[in-house]
């Protein structure tokens, strides 16, 4: 076999591929990965990180909902580093009908979510944040998930099952042959280089943006582009999930994940063509605020770090005007079948919550086209980095008495934390201060990790998420990615489009502490590194 | 659109702008590696904390609470505050015995008074010193403060009736240095008063601010002494009565510390505490008159303790100093002198501690005075051992030099 011939080839390098790629490589097939940016830069990172119960769709959509709380169940067990477990809770406002309370609790039982209706005053105690007017409350197992971490551990262990992942590689066409699609072509936007690759079967898990790869092969998928924007806050303002008890709307879930909280989202249909180029509007920002304080009043006057959108991949299914009302069910189409192509499966639909099914089903379809008969491992076998159930352990059982840099580490990297150099103050010291991520970490991720562009390595390590947004650790990581790639100029350009693209985000929120710090920021790039 | 309620943050760590300027302006982190620097503790570190108090470093109790941070925040971050609540919050160690036995000052004074003159000359001898090291981690070059045989509490009660002839009044703090170690500075006060034609009393029964305690890992026992301390604030306040105290560090605990860290109101009485200096500086600015000694000569160089930067009055000391003919003067530059209260008394803090005062110490032998001046008790400590000069409160120095 030729080093351009795999047994299947995964187009889309979010959760939806990597997890597809995890499942193919570890039942023993030769996988290859194709993703024209980086990982997670479509809806896979641009959500709220939401490890849902199901609880959200339990009234509406009952399929979703127990798809959610098994695979909730499942990832708090196989992705542990990637996962907190916040728990959430379902609140009644007085403006809310309480009788809806009723129907939501005996759903999420059918569902098989364990929901608890308490106390608002015990829910206050819970969640101290939570707005003190509510009047009914209910406690689900909803967690948070770190999605670009996710992303990379499931692509991490494809590796390590023999599979190969190209970046910065977008597929201009397909090889076929008759009715059958035997290969891709690509072209490398970093190297603008050609290239061939051949598999009996392509897997295209391309988000909403499956709908161009389809074209391409020659079938026909309808999306439905929903997008959908979230505002960062600085801090976090709450560590329990909280959610509106009504039917779904715009900005009524608060998710607390990592050093921030999350509030989102909006549901609106936008042009196909503008799904490469989603803006937050004024609007939107408006009503971000002013519904998520009724969830947290805190809201109101916590800094914001930054706005941003993403597209969900909902596949059309009615002429519901805001998509809200399509499910979020897992469409996975064998295009043999449906439009007689062969070699060419669809993975679409579903959500980040649900990937690893949606990967399994994927794999699946990939091993009976191949006549390949292995079981799926990926509910039971923990990710890269998910040997242990917290970062405490991990941090206690690597270091003696950790440092608050080294508990961050473990934090980021689960076990995994242990492979990164941090023998001697230089590897000890400190690149982003925010988040605390090291010399030792950023290097290690550099090596092994994929990492081109200063942005890449935001995703793999949270370096520039934190309040500074790039302030101190952009020049200093950009310093060290200079080195590891031999070429100062190009980390120059890296380093203009790394604080470009953090102002983007700054910019629909630009005011108070976040305005003062960005124009600090720029202060410290243009006037004295003459950036 | 409509910008958020309030567009600066109730969250004060978040108008951090990352600039670094405490970090640079902190002593502890030009000398202690271990230290990860204000910024790094206060407001960086708090969103660690609120996401887990895994996160808490226990380093942060290299932290001196000089305040100096504070002074340098552009941005009117409260880093110092942050740093001592999330000591306060998240470390939940037993304080050692040692810790406990500093903290205590007025305990301790209570203690030793009666026997004052047994206790000075064994807390003095080399071998006590070397077995407090070993034992307790005192370290063996601290020489404790002696105590008085006779305390300032029992000085001005018999002169109860002589001071409540003046025809005005303040009351005084005079915290556990004056009470129990030096009543001295509080007869110099009360001299410096009565000449302004002031009548001085003490408070219904004071306790220690409790200072000691909260940096020490005793923040409940300080709470009962912020609620007990303001009680009888608030009754001199209610009288009409300025409150006036001579140690910087008692004044700024009591202004700042038990709101900000203890959670105890003091808006009540937080205006009508005053620091001597600023308290007489203001008469005199009002027009009232001090006749001084036409003899008087002495060159004073004063050292602006941190608590007094950070309550912005070194000013009132300075100007006092100044007026007093005879004075020559020279100003120290704004240094940490590196003992902050019980932490250079700690055995693990003495290198630090003495690192971080070494350039005042130079500055004071360069400029060479007859005395250096200054507003808090530890601050004399550290610069009498570390530089054999003498150490006085301005107030002593303008009793001094009085007609």
């Amino acid at each position: 076999m030729k080093a351009n011939e795999f047994d299947v080839i995964i187009i889309g390098g979010g959760i939806t591929g990597a997890g597809t790629q995890r499942d193919c490589a570890k039942r023993g097939l030769r996988t290859l990965l194709i993703e024209r940016s980086d990982i997670a830069t479509g809806a896979t990172g641009r959500n709220h990180g939401l490890l849902h119960s199901g609880a959200r769709y339990a009234v509406n959509d009952a399929e979703s909902a127990e798809e959610c709380i098994r695979e909730n169940m499942i990832l708090r067990k196989i992705a542990a580093h990637c996962v907190e477990e916040t728990e959430g809770l379902f609140i009644t406002l007085p403006e809310d009908d309480l009788e809806y309370q009723k129907t939501f609790v005996e759903r999420c039982k059918a569902a098989g979510i364990n929901a608890e209706v308490i106390d608002p005053a015990d829910a206050r105690r819970l969640e101290p944040s939570v707005n003190p007017e509510l009047i009914g409350a209910v406690k689900v197992p909803d967690g948070s998930v770190d999605p670009f971490r996710l992303c990379a551990a499931n692509m991490l262990d494809a590796k390590l099952h023999g599979g190969q992942v190209l970046l910065y590689t977008e597929v201009t066409g397909f090889i076929k042959d008759g009715d059958t699609i035997k290969g891709v072509r690509t072209y490398n936007h970093q190297t603008h280089e050609s290239g061939e690759y051949y598999a009996p079967v392509t897997v295209n898990a391309c988000g909403i943006w499956g709908q161009r790869i389809a074209e391409m092969a020659g079938v026909k998928i309808g999306m439905f582009p929903a997008k959908g924007a979230l505002l960062i806050f600085a801090h976090r303002v709450n560590n329990v999930v909280i959610n509106r008890c009504r039917k779904p709307a715009n900005a009524d879930i608060l998710v607390p994940g990592d050093t921030v909280c999350v509030i989102g989202t909006t549901s609106t249909r936008i042009p196909f063509e503008e799904c490469d180029n989603v803006r937050v509007t004024p609007d939107e920002v408006d009503l971000l605020i002013s519904e998520g304080a009724k969830l947290a009043p805190a809201l109101n006057s916590t800094r914001i770090l930054r706005a941003y959108a993403g597209v969900r991949p909902l596949v059309s299914a009615d002429n519901d005007p805001s998509g809200r009302n399509i499910s979020r069910g897992i469409v996975c189409l064998d295009h043999e079948e449906r439009d007689g192509l062969k070699g060419f499966i669809t993975i679409t639909g579903g959500k980040l919550m649900t990937y690893r099914l949606m990967a399994e089903m994927a794999t699946d379809a990939v091993c009976r086209k191949l006549g390949v008969d292995k079981k799926c491992e990926t509910a039971v076998t923990p990710l890269p980095g998910s040997e242990k159930p917290s970062y405490k352990e991990v941090a206690d059982q690597i270091w003696e008495s950790p440092t608050t840099v080294q508990k961050a580490s473990a934090g980021r990297m689960g076990t995994r934390a242990a492979r990164i150099k941090d023998n001697d103050r230089y590897d000890q010291a400190l690149i982003c201060e925010c988040e605390e991520v090291s010399v030792g970490e950023i290097n290690s991720a550099i090596e092994r990790m994929d990492v081109s562009t200063l942005t890449d390595l935001r995703r793999r390590t949270r370096v520039g998420m934190g309040t500074c947004q790039g302030e101190l650790c952009a020049c200093r990581a950009a310093g060290l990615l200079a080195k590891a790639h031999g070429c100062i100029q190009r980390e120059r350009e890296d380093l203009n489009d790394f604080l470009t693209e953090r102002w983007k985000g700054n910019f629909p929120i630009g005011w108070g502490d976040t305005l003062r710090e960005s124009e600090y920021t720029q202060w410290v790039y243009k006037h004295v590194l003459g950036v | 659109m409509t910008l958020q309620e309030y567009t600066s943050s109730i969250h004060n760590f978040e108008e951090c702008m990352k600039c670094t300027v405490c970090t640079a302006y902190c002593p502890v982190v030009q000398v202690n590696p271990l230290y990860p620097g204000p910024k790094q503790a206060g407001p960086d570190g708090e969103r660690l904390r609120l996401k887990d108090p895994y996160f808490f470093n226990k380093a942060l109790k290299y932290c001196l609470n000089c305040k100096r941070c504070e002074v340098a925040c552009p941005s009117g971050v409260h880093v110092a505050d942050l740093i001592q609540a999330a000591r306060i919050r998240y470390d939940h160690s037993a304080p050692k015995l040692r810790d406990r036995l500093l903290a205590s000052t007025d305990f301790m004074g209570s203690l030793a008074r009666p026997f004052a003159p047994i206790v000075n000359a064994v807390t003095g001898l080399g071998v006590t010193k070397k077995v407090l090291d070993a034992t307790m981690k005192i370290d063996s070059h601290r020489t404790f403060p002696k105590y008085s045989a006779s305390s300032f509490e029992r000085w001005l009660k018999r002169r109860r009736k002589e001071q409540a002839a003046f025809p005005e009044q303040v009351a005084y703090f005079h915290g556990c240095y004056v009470n129990y170690n030096y009543p001295q500075l509080g007869k110099d006060l009360v001299k410096v008063l009565n000449a302004l034609g002031v009548g001085v009393q003490l408070l219904e029964k004071e306790k220690c601010c409790g200072i000691a305690m909260i940096v020490n890992g005793m923040s409940k026992e300080a709470t009962k002494h912020a609620v007990h301390n303001v009680a009888v604030l608030g009754k001199a306040v209610e009288k009409g009565l300025k409150v006036v105290t001579t140690s910087s560090t008692c004044t700024l605990t009591m202004r700042e510390e038990y709101p900000a860290l203890l959670g105890v109101d003091n808006s009540a009485v937080k205006d009508s505490l005053l620091l001597a200096t600023r308290y007489i500086f203001e008469r005199l600015e009002a027009g009232a008159q001090l006749k001084f000694r036409p003899d008087f000569h002495l060159k004073v160089a004063y050292h602006t303790p941190c608590h007094m930067e950070k309550l912005g009055w070194g000013v009132f000391s300075e100007k006092l100093l100044k007026m007093i003919p005879g004075v020559e003067f020279t100003l120290l530059d704004s240094a940490c002198c590196g003992i902050s209260g019980t932490y250079g008394f700690k055995k693990e803090n003495y290198e630090a501690s003495q690192a971080i005062g070494a350039a005042l110490f130079e500055q004071i032998r360069a400029v060479n005075p007859d005395v250096v001046a200054c507003d808090c008790e530890t601050c004399k400590w550290q610069i009498e051992m570390s530089t054999g000069y003498s150490v006085k409160n301005p107030i002593s120095i303008l009793a001094e030099a009085l007609a």
